[in-house]
């Protein structure tokens, strides 16, 4: 049974004053619904989860109180790639024909803050202030520069691409272009990471919906199709956010088996992939995850960046819509965004941000504490 | 009268003349953890015994912590006192890599592969009892060249 997605929804990521993360979700909901021309009745399962915005299921409320199935996932930054394989297996196995996936947010402004009995760590770990989300990415950086040669100029040039992509994106939250003067001269962070580098929490909406793809076209005239969603936890060994020590051995990180899961279960590789959406909560991030996708080898990215082949016209194209730096991360909702993109330009309506000549597989991943990877191809 | 009480059980030796940090290592599989844990993370053996990783290491990674962090941080500081601090994993002759704050908080005073030691430093004054106990907790800093 293949499965076929034939309704996109967003509800603008950023900030919504006057509206709780759930109204978000439902408003993204309501834009995917009439995407695909559907009816909230029309649902027959719902997937969805959110972090500081309550319990998905409580959409309903909002949505109407039609019976349906509705299972809430939480898993961290991968809510939205988890709640999408669950909507995926539940079409695979042919017990349901459509249904719809959403996620939604809506943070407290400045960094995350999460608590360590949550993850399984005692309470001295937060409260001599090493329970950062910034601080790993800025250690996992750092130790990836020394091993594979990244400069800064690399770290930079992910940023200012992302920016542009964002300037480029109506429904983006940072629309504002920066140049790499001004990202350079931002303020340290979390040495080798500066404010530009980062992601922001934020909030927001994103909903799709998904069926079975032998009735696909009962619905839709342009249904893509989800050849696959695989989520992967980490191994023993491996570098991941939220650890007192790591193991000497390191082990591949949970995104590398994640992607090699996807890429196997499509039966394509990544040279196939035209369009790509990759866990950017951090510049250094994205570069490193270009290489645990399997997109290049680990300190290729360097002269990749320079030759701009990650920009929208780039032989890679990356986080077209801007990815998290741009558009903020709504934890829930995030994983989601970056399939409503990749969808968006499979279909050609990615405006003044359509990657050229008609891309036809795209590619999304996402990260999440404590470290866990999704992953999903999409195809035309 | 005020005490120096380990922020946690178990992370080092203390009180000591030479602390050393603490961690587990798993009978069947040999591989070591830190914090000491019950069970083995590696190969889901339910035998560990409690060993000293030693009290010097080498850097493997280093961070800055610019900002002060929101709640669950608990120091003495206020936003106008708070003074940034070095974070990094330090491979530890036991056979592991902790993560540990740092005293250099200058990135010209941190670089990959250089030697530290570990410290044992007050973190705060615990106030919630009216003790003043001193709550104390460990640190890496660099092995001063002789």
């Amino acid at each position: 049974m293949d499965v076929a997605i034939i309704g996109i929804g967003l509800h603008r990521f950023g900030r919504s004053p006057g509206l709780s993360g759930m109204q978000q979700g439902a408003s993204a909901v309501r834009n995917a619904l009439a995407d695909a021309g559907l009816s909230w009745k029309d649902m027959q399962f719902a997937y969805g989860g959110s972090q500081d915005a309550g319990n998905a299921d409580a959409l309903v409320n909002e949505l109407g109180l039609t019976g349906l199935q509705f299972t809430n996932i939480w898993n961290g930054c991968a809510t939205g790639g988890s709640s999408l394989h669950a909507a995926y297996s539940a079409i695979k196995s042919g017990e349901y024909d459509v249904g719809v996936v959403v996620g939604f947010d809506k943070h407290p402004r400045g960094a995350f803050n999460p608590k360590p009995a949550d993850w399984g760590i005692d309470e001295w770990y937060g409260e001599t202030g090493m329970m950062l989300t910034t601080q790993f990415f800025a250690l996992k950086t750092q130790r990836y520069m020394h091993d594979h040669g990244i400069t800064e100029e690399s770290l930079i040039r992910v940023s200012e691409k992302a920016f542009t992509n964002g300037s480029l994106t109506p429904t983006a939250w940072r629309q504002q272009a920066l140049s790499y003067e001004e990202i350079a001269n931002s303020a340290m962070i979390s040495d080798p990471l500066r404010k530009y580098m980062f992601c922001s929490p934020a909030e927001g909406g994103a909903a799709l919906i998904i069926c079975n793809a032998d009735k696909a076209h009962l619905y839709s005239s342009k249904p893509l199709y989800l050849k696959t969603a695989a989520v992967r936890t980490r191994h023993y060994g491996s570098f991941e956010v939220f650890a007192p020590s790591q193991a000497m051995n390191v082990a591949d990180a949970s995104t590398v088996t994640a992607s090699k899961a996807a890429f196997e279960q499509a039966g394509i590789g990544p040279e196939d992939i035209d369009v790509m959406q990759l866990q950017d909560t951090d510049s250094g991030t994205e570069i490193i995850h270009m290489a645990e996708n399997g997109f290049c080898e680990h300190g290729e990215q360097e002269k990749l960046l320079r030759e701009g082949a990650t920009g929208i016209n780039g032989s890679m194209p990356i986080n077209t819509d801007g990815g998290c730096l741009a558009n903020g991360e709504p934890v829930g909702a995030s994983g989601l965004r970056q399939v409503y993109e990749v969808c968006v330009q499979l279909r050609g309506e990615g405006g003044a941000r359509q990657v050229p000549n008609n891309p036809k597989v795209g590619y999304t991943h996402v990260y999440g504490a404590p470290g866990l990877s999704g992953v999903n191809i999409i195809t035309k | 009268m005020s005490n120096q009480v380990p922020i946690h059980e178990g992370l080092f030796t203390w009180p000591s003349a030479k602390p050393q940090l603490l961690g587990s290592r798993c009978v069947n599989c040999a591989e070591t953890a830190f914090p000491a844990q019950p069970d083995c993370r590696n190969c889901g053996s339910r035998e560990t015994t409690i060993v000293e990783l030693g009290d010097q290491g080498i850097l493997w990674s280093w961070t800055i912590q610019t900002f002060m962090p929101k709640a669950p941080y608990k120091s003495d500081e206020t936003a106008e006192t708070f003074q940034p601090y070095g974070v990094g994993y330090v491979e530890m002759p036991g056979g592991v890599r902790v993560e540990s704050r740092l005293l250099p908080n200058k990135p010209e005073d941190l670089q990959i592969g250089m030697p530290m030691k570990l410290d044992i430093i007050p973190f705060r004054t615990d106030g919630t009892d009216g003790s003043g106990d001193q709550i104390m907790t460990f640190r890496f800093s660099p092995v001063k060249e002789a």
